[in-house]
């Protein structure tokens, strides 16, 4: 655990949180699609976050030392869909309704501002291990 | 002579190091549920990796030597949130930015009383 840890651990949250917003901006995108069938809608999908412990690290032993985050894995979201009468749509099923995809719209920005924050947060500790890093490498000049 | 110029300074640079990598994690992890966040006591472990205190001596190939530089598993403890989140994450941004920025300054601190003792150094060798 020193200071070049810092690039690891906030490396990895870079990563993670580019991941949530690849799915904010897919939901997004998604978010008017519409089906016949409301099985085969479009769902809302998430990442799981989950903190990636360190094995080599010396502390790993008594208690696990925390080292990054990753994404476990995506979920998608169990929410109803909407249904919409819609008879002149060609998806609409044979009592003339569409179902429209569950993403929340209102969830996903306020989502997606939340992982602007935590790039913005690593990033900034990235540049402040960085700066006080090369500051010692001139040490003594 | 040039044991320990640089006093406690040395330890304090490392163990400053170690402090952001720990709070780095904690910002890493602000988003992760159930992550509980963690921290130092930096005087408690100063006190204990103080250069003062004499190191044991080996006579021996197979003495260990212990090394008391090092922060041990004891020294990391967990944070006791303000407010802890729903989904049971303590991470507080705003107190780990505090701590971040804290450390940054004391850090930069440690390593401009370094600089300032090399510089004496360099002038006394010069003597000019």
């Amino acid at each position: 655990m020193s200071l070049f840890n810092v690039f690891n651990v906030s490396g990895s949250a870079l990563n993670a949180e580019t991941i949530r917003l690849n799915t904010t901006a897919s939901n997004l995108a998604n978010a008017e699609s519409v089906n016949g069938d409301s099985t085969k809608i479009y769902r809302a999908r998430h990442p799981v976050f989950q903190t990636m412990m360190d094995t080599s690290d010396p502390f790993a032993e008594e208690q696990n030392a925390a080292a990054g985050v990753r994404v476990l894995g995506v979920v998608e979201s169990t929410a109803p869909p909407l249904q919409r009468y819609a008879p002149e749509n060609p998806l609409a099923n044979k009592d003339g309704y569409v179902f429209t995809s569950n993403v929340n719209s209102i969830e996903e920005m306020t989502n997606m501002i939340s992982a602007n924050r935590s790039f913005a947060t690593n990033i900034d500790a990235i540049n402040t291990a960085r700066d006080l890093l090369l500051k010692t490498i001139s040490m003594g000049h | 002579m040039f044991q320990n110029i640089f006093g406690i300074h040395e330890q304090a640079l490392l163990l400053h190091g170690q402090r952001m990598s720990v709070l780095a994690t904690n910002m890493a992890n602000a988003d992760t549920p159930s992550y509980k966040a963690r921290d130092i006591d930096f005087s408690a472990v100063l006190s204990h990796t103080d250069a003062a205190v004499l190191p044991m001596e080996t006579t021996n190939a197979a003495h260990i030597q212990l090394s008391n530089d090092q922060m041990t598993a004891a020294d990391l403890k967990y944070r006791n949130p303000y407010q802890a989140s729903l989904d049971g994450n303590t991470v507080e941004m705003p107190v780990e930015q505090a701590a971040f920025s804290e450390t940054n300054v004391r850090y930069q601190a440690s390593l401009q009383f370094i600089n300032n003792t090399i510089s004496e150094l360099t002038l006394a060798i010069n003597g000019q």
